[in-house]
């Protein structure tokens, strides 16, 4: 067991137990962590290889308003409606993705499609506000504790599920880590045409990461609607998250697998922090700050912190290997 | 006029230039010749302020120019006509030329200039509209001269303008070099159509693998056995 | 025709007015810097902030407070260039577009921060003006017209000085302008400069029609940047007609159904064009 192995299990271990004896308020920040480095860690397994969506927003808000219509309008339990939605935002993702890829639409062009899209979902959700509440939000109609509704007034249903899904991510960024097919992406990120050309089928891979990215968005956004049993167009689907959700895999570092979990970590402490510290007076002063760090970080960790860490760490143990070398 | 000595260079870690001393006097046309990946490109890039020199140096007119970005060479009196031509293609023949003058000594003299320019090479007046991508190579080759000269230098620096184009069209730059030259310019060329440019220059330099093998006048260099040899195939 | 269509399609056109002034922006500095200011919009917005303030918070002339809000947001282009482009130039351009994605969320922020959530609106009414049966808002017609002069000046400074002669060159091959005598750092500066000023004008014509808060920049920032690739990013004549095309979209849909879906309809049909034609319909 390498070390960092047993750092995971004996963190894993800490949250494992966490939910006896923490305050309601620290579970409420720590589903938020992991939901988030959930979500966060999903985008990230598209980004990592190049492909940066600035759609995200577009699977959360799919996967958490299917749900919410089915149940409220058809008492269909999420059970169903979960799947349904994160169905749906696979389609989405296919939709946009094979033509995206097929037509080589990359970079700069891939960020603006998928920022469309998003645009797309956040509109069509306000527009059909008769059903949906428009900007005002949609509540679902809540019957307290039922696992029929997926409802639980006891947050630490919800700290579970969050765990859960957390890990279920990190292990699919592992999976994908270890897969051929991580190799082929790279391969194809290096060189697209040579990849193809020793038979990789580039699209396949593609679009593998792409519907895998946009299911556990999306399953993210059902959870997290769930959870807070409100749901918001701009919250879900604005530019602002899908922003966000780029910048915090990216500053945690999203070419290691703890990478967006950090950016998790150090989004949602910078948030409370900043509300605990200025409270209402400074409404606007924690994304400030926010914007500010990222502008920082792009500029000098554009690896993230994990990635800055673990050069700082590669550079330490090259010049360990000369001092060695030399004497 | 111009001095060199003891110049490297290079990209990166990787050296291309070693030590490089050559001179060009005023009203001269020197030569630089050698085989693809000598370093005749990256020579004149050094000279230009495209590529910072290492170690050495390098002065024009008794100024000191080694370190200068391009920008500011061309201002001491160095145009460069670059390898491949490298017109905007999106830019009229007219336009590629008024960005010639873009130095404020030449922007006050660009009515004067580019009627020069258009005497000195008609055709190109003739297509003066025309987007500088659809001309024919040799076309691309005047205006890209043309351009070079829109800033009125003094020494004007020219890198394989016989490259991709046919021997017919070689031989009318090299007449047009030789009209520029007779004009008064001074011309150093980096050339690796060996014949042609040693009937234009007076001296020339012999660069190999990064280093000066050998230098002296045409004369001398067209009797050269290792010359005749490997670069003329005689 | 049905009199409210024609209106539809005539305020189309107005609005694709000052939309193309803005895609000349966001297409100048992408041709030239090859980076996407996706804080385009939001720039626009602290500049409706600024007129708003000066005319409204402290009196000053109407005509002043533009100049000075144009000048301002020219001088921030700069800044923007200086200290989030600048140390960025060489790494990965999606570094870039996020870099001043960074900047969006401050922008929204500082401005919640310093005006709140309200929306605001610089209070100037302006007729409505008759042309037979149809009504146009006189501010509509001056944004237009404006817009138009703006166009065109800057069409004039591109193709007839030698500065933007320069301008255009460097979007065609960065590396030897250079030999020019040209400063590749000091056209980066001035076109960014120019990229803020137009921001600066479009905010004045923005503001004299609609209210301003933190979060204008989201109703039409994705819209610009659609209409830019649209156009083809950089080419700076087919963002110009794309703006109208997608303006048209949004005015006759607006028409026939609500404003939202009028929208979904843009960038539907936005996101469909770009599988026909994925580089921009008058791609380079």
């Amino acid at each position: 067991m390498t070390a960092r192995h047993t750092t995971l299990a004996a963190i894993c271990a800490i949250l494992a137990v966490l939910p006896f004896f923490a305050s309601p308020y620290v579970i409420h920040l720590l589903i938020q962590i992991l939901l988030w480095g959930f979500v966060y860690t999903a985008w990230s397994i598209m980004g990592r290889f190049g492909f940066v969506s600035l759609g995200h927003g577009a699977f959360m808000g799919v996967g958490a308003y299917v749900p919410a219509l089915l149940w409220n309008y058809a008492g269909v339990t999420p059970w169903i409606g979960i799947p349904l939605g994160v169905a749906l935002a696979v389609l989405l993702g296919v939709v946009i993705g094979y033509p995206c890829f097929r037509l080589r639409v990359i970079g700069h062009y891939f960020a603006l499609v998928t920022l469309a899209l998003s645009q797309v979902v956040l509109l069509s959700i306000v527009a059909a506000r008769d059903f949906t509440g428009g900007s005002l939000g949609l509540t679902q109609k809540a019957v307290g504790y039922s696992w029929y509704a997926l409802q639980f007034p006891d947050k630490r249903y919800f700290y579970v599920t969050a765990l859960v899904l957390w890990l279920g991510g990190l292990a699919a960024w592992r999976s994908i880590d270890r897969s051929i097919g991580r190799q082929a992406l790279d391969a194809i990120s290096e060189d697209e045409e040579a990849a193809g050309a020793i038979g990789i089928d580039v699209l396949r891979e593609k679009l593998h990461v792409t519907m895998i990215s946009a299911a556990l968005t999306a399953l993210g956004g059902a959870i997290f609607g769930q959870y807070l049993m409100y749901l918001n167009p701009e919250t879900f689907s604005g530019i602002a998250v899908s922003l966000q959700i780029v910048f915090a895999a990216i500053v945690g570092g999203m070419y290691a697998m703890l990478g967006p979990t950090v950016g998790a970590l150090l989004t949602i402490s910078l948030n409370e922090g900043l509300r605990v510290a200025f409270a209402t007076s400074f409404i606007g002063a924690a994304n400030t700050i926010y914007g500010i760090l990222l502008i920082l970080c792009i500029i000098f960790m554009p690896r993230g912190i994990l990635g800055a860490l673990e050069s700082m760490s590669v550079r330490r143990a090259r010049s360990k290997l000369r001092g060695q070398l030399a004497s | 006029m111009l001095s060199l000595a003891g110049v490297s260079a290079g990209y990166g870690s990787l050296r291309a230039l070693f030590d490089i001393s050559l001179e060009v006097l005023q009203g001269e046309a020197v030569g630089v010749i050698g085989p693809n990946g000598a370093g005749k490109t990256t020579l004149m890039r050094v000279i230009s302020g495209l590529i910072p020199p290492r170690g050495g140096s390098m002065t024009f007119e008794g100024r000191s120019v080694g370190g200068l970005p391009a920008h500011r060479i061309i201002e001491q009196g160095i145009a460069h006509v670059p390898e491949n031509r490298r017109l905007f293609p999106r830019l009229t023949v007219e336009d590629n030329l008024r960005i010639g003058a873009f130095i404020p000594q030449a922007r006050r003299h660009f009515a004067v200039q580019v009627d020069r320019v258009y005497t000195l090479f008609p055709r190109l007046k003739e297509r003066r509209h025309q987007l500088a991508g659809t001309l024919s190579g040799g076309e691309q080759q005047m205006c890209a001269i043309g351009r070079a000269l829109m800033s009125g230098p003094k020494l004007l620096m020219m890198d394989e303008p016989s490259a991709g184009l046919a021997p017919l069209v070689v031989q009318q730059v090299f007449e047009f070099v030789r009209r520029i030259r007779a004009n008064g310019l001074t011309v150093l060329i980096v050339e690796q159509n060996v014949q042609q440019v040693l009937d234009v220059v007076d001296r020339a330099y012999l660069l190999e693998v990064g280093c000066i093998k050998l230098a002296g006048t045409s004369r001398e260099l067209k009797g050269n056995d290792f010359i005749r040899k490997c670069y003329m195939g005689l | 025709m049905d009199i409210y269509l024609l209106e539809a399609i005539i305020n189309g056109v107005l609005l694709g007015g000052v939309l193309a002034l803005l895609a000349l922006g966001l297409n100048l500095i992408f041709g030239v810097i090859d980076v996407v200011w996706i804080a385009y919009a939001d720039i626009v917005m602290c500049g409706m902030y600024l007129i708003y303030w000066l005319y409204v918070g402290l009196g000053w002339p109407l005509l002043l407070a533009g100049a000075v809000t144009i000048t301002s947001l020219a001088v921030f282009g700069i800044l923007v260039h200086l200290l989030i482009i600048e140390p960025i130039l060489g790494s990965a351009p999606i570094n870039q577009l996020l870099a001043t994605g960074g900047l969006l969320f401050f922008l929204q922020s500082f401005a919640t921060l310093v005006f709140g959530t309200d929306f605001r609106n610089i209070g100037v009414r302006l007729p409505v003006i008759e042309f037979g049966e149809v009504y146009i808002s006189f501010a509509r017609l001056l944004a237009f017209g404006t817009a138009l002069i703006g166009s065109i000046a800057l069409y004039f400074f591109l193709k007839r000085t030698f500065m933007g002669t320069a301008i255009r060159a460097i979007a065609q091959d960065r590396d030897i302008i250079g030999l020019m005598g040209a400063d590749r750092r000091r056209i980066y500066l001035i076109t960014s400069m120019i990229g803020g000023g137009l921001a600066g004008l479009a905010a004045c014509l923005l503001a004299l029609q609609y209210d301003v808060h933190p979060f204008v920049g989201n109703t039409f920032g994705p819209l610009i940047f659609m209409i830019c690739v649209l156009g083809g990013l950089g080419n700076m004549i087919g963002g110009f007609i794309a703006a109208f095309v997608i303006s048209q979209i949004i005015a006759i849909g607006g028409y026939y159904s609500n404003t939202e879906l009028s929208y979904v309809l843009a960038f539907t049909f936005f996101i469909v064009l770009m599988f026909v034609r994925p580089r921009g319909i008058f791609a380079r």
